[in-house]
């Protein structure tokens, strides 16, 4: 169990990603606010309690690695990122100039703190298998943290690389998948149905999960959970809303990739604010 | 016509690099007993993973087992890495520069039997618009396997380009090789050849042949066709006002471009193009006779070397 001012702290820095990740899209004019607002907690639960990594050595070889596979919700990794020490904070303030080191997706050359390149869809899984892989070959202990969105598992490679996690029995490897129902062009199920995604990942031979993904506490118990299952790799299905938290984007398409104006942002962080945790 | 093969020597070389070097993985889509990467994987059972047939996962799990401080050998058909994969290597290797070689078989025309799905014409195309890439194609197995230590000692994505059959050997064992850095395989000042991989063999002949004639040819092998040897290229170009290409890949985008666009850039010769010129290649009973009906014969060496002659003059 988490002590309850451990989830409220949690709850706070997943409301902050929330507003801060709006103002950097705000900012930039450009990003992604549906799918960065829907993965808030569980890139909060990853970076600020389950994972091992240490952000003065961020090269560290035995640490926990993380794939934003969906690189799109890249505003919430690098708040994080900054949140946690990799780099000061200020930096966001110059997102998408060309002189700034932090690109529109995540760049694991420039970004400190990114562990691997992301931004075209369905990567993750594979490269997380071969991260796995390489921990299991030179006998470390660390865990490969993957983070999909559900239309990302329309790509055909997603589950190449989850047969490939499943015949090796890669325990050490844990994909959460941020279950939103939106895509680009609309709802998953209707620009191409993917449910029942648990039983599709079950049948490739994963051990599954299905939490309440804005549930702090659910998504820290699942990763915990995972962490106990030793003969296949893990996935989560994390049940997300698009867009959580400010109503006029939630579950909207538009809002995919859509930037808020000076009164939208205005509006979503008035309401983000609201919401005591 | 050769005691062994490119992809013969290339496993060899592998397995004996695996004895050194701990950190070093192979990995197969399936066609390890084609690409001869079963050796390595019979050797060291515990450093060898198969995806099955999914090219683009083979090199995304490479991909992490780099990132995890691992050297990975990603073996498959040259022709499915450098197209099916394609998007992997820009990517995922490329574009995040990580540490992953390519070793890609069954190159050029030398799947002879199996036709034009499985022939890799453009490959050498593919990899060398990719920021980042080093392109190696060796001219023959000695070669091919004194790369193999080379490339895993070099920290970046390299993309070796092995033949299923062997090639006229044209390389003493132990001879210095360099990334980036072409050889001069034989003098002369009345024209260049300028060959990469099974080709360089073949121009030794017609360098000889046109030796006959009285035509003092001179014979580069630019075994890296990325970066490419432009000082080398420049000056050869300048000294014999004249250049022939020979490459076992389509003309456009492989060594034939490269060259055509540091001359055109630098100072402009005259230039021929011994390739495949823009089409699928059909069936063959053997890649000596299959490369020799699509337009890679010691005889079309010659025929460009006269009429790039009659060019210069």
């Amino acid at each position: 169990m988490m002590k309850p001012e451990k989830r409220t702290e949690l709850q706070q820095i997943a409301r902050q990603l929330r507003i801060d990740s709006l103002k950097l899209i705000h900012n930039r004019g450009a990003g992604h606010p549906g799918g960065t607002l829907s993965a808030a907690e569980i890139l909060t639960v990853l970076y600020f309690h389950t994972m091992k990594i240490y952000p003065s050595d961020p090269h560290r070889e035995d640490r926990d690695k993380f794939i934003l596979s969906k690189g799109h919700a890249s505003a919430g990794l690098y708040f994080i990122l900054a949140k946690r020490g990799f780099f000061p904070a200020a930096e966001l303030e110059d997102w998408g100039k060309t002189d700034s080191r932090h690109q529109g997706h995540p760049d694991r050359l420039k970004t400190p703190g990114v562990d691997m390149t992301s931004g075209i869809l369905g990567h993750g899984v594979a490269i997380g298998a071969g991260l796995a892989l390489a921990a299991r070959v030179r006998g470390l202990s660390c865990r490969t943290f993957v983070l999909l969105g559900d239309g990302e598992c329309q790509a055909g490679v997603v589950w190449e690389g989850a047969a490939t996690a499943a015949k090796y029995r890669l325990a050490n490897l844990t994909v959460i998948v941020d279950n939103n129902g939106v895509q680009l062009d609309g709802p998953v199920c209707e620009v191409l149905p993917m449910e029942p995604l648990a039983d599709k990942w079950a049948v490739y031979g994963w051990h599954t999960l299905e939490v309440n993904g804005h549930d702090i506490e659910a998504v820290a118990q699942a990763l915990e959970t995972a962490s106990e299952v030793h003969n296949k790799p893990t996935v989560i299905i994390a049940r997300t809303t698009k867009g959580k938290g400010v109503s006029f984007m939630e579950n909207q398409a538009l809002w995919h990739g859509n930037v808020p104006d000076e009164k939208q942002l205005a509006a979503a962080i008035e309401e983000l604010e609201e919401v005591q945790p | 016509m050769t005691e062994k093969s490119m992809r013969a020597a290339y496993s060899e070389a592998l397995v004996e690099l695996g004895e050194k070097n701990p950190k070093i993985i192979a990995l197969d889509a399936d066609t390890s007993a084609s690409t001869l990467a079963n050796a390595f994987a019979q050797r060291f059972p515990d450093r060898f993973f198969n995806t099955g047939i999914a090219e683009p996962c083979l090199v995304d799990v490479a991909v992490g087992l780099a990132l995890g401080g691992l050297v990975p050998f990603v073996n498959a058909f040259s022709a499915l890495l450098a197209v099916r994969a394609l998007e992997q290597i820009r990517t995922c290797v490329c574009y995040a520069n990580v540490n992953v070689k390519l070793a890609a078989s069954y190159a050029g025309l030398s799947d002879f039997k199996d036709g034009a799905t499985h022939y890799a014409i453009t490959d050498i195309a593919n990899m060398r618009a990719l920021p980042g890439m080093t392109v190696i194609v060796p001219a023959d197995a000695a070669e091919t396997a004194d790369w193999v230590p080379l490339i895993a000692g070099y920290e970046g994505p390299v993309f070796l380009r092995i033949n299923r059959a062997g090639a006229l050997p044209v390389h003493t064992p132990g001879s210095t090789l360099e990334i980036g850095k072409g050889r001069v395989l034989k003098d002369g000042g009345d024209l260049t050849l300028i060959a990469a991989g099974t080709m360089a063999g073949r121009c030794v002949e017609a360098a000889r042949q046109l030796e006959n004639e009285g035509i003092h040819a001179r014979l580069l092998e630019i075994h890296t066709v990325k970066p490419l040897d432009s000082e080398l290229i420049l000056q050869a170009a300048e000294e014999t006002g004249a250049v022939v290409t020979a490459e076992e890949h389509s003309i456009i985008g492989g060594l034939g471009s490269a060259v055509a666009e540091t001359l055109s850039e630098a100072h402009p010769k005259p230039l021929e193009r011994v390739g495949i010129r823009d089409r699928f290649c059909p069936t063959g009973r053997c890649a000596d006779s299959l490369m020799d009906a699509c337009g890679l014969a010691v005889s079309d060496v010659i025929t460009a070397s006269h009429r790039v002659l009659e060019r210069k003059k």
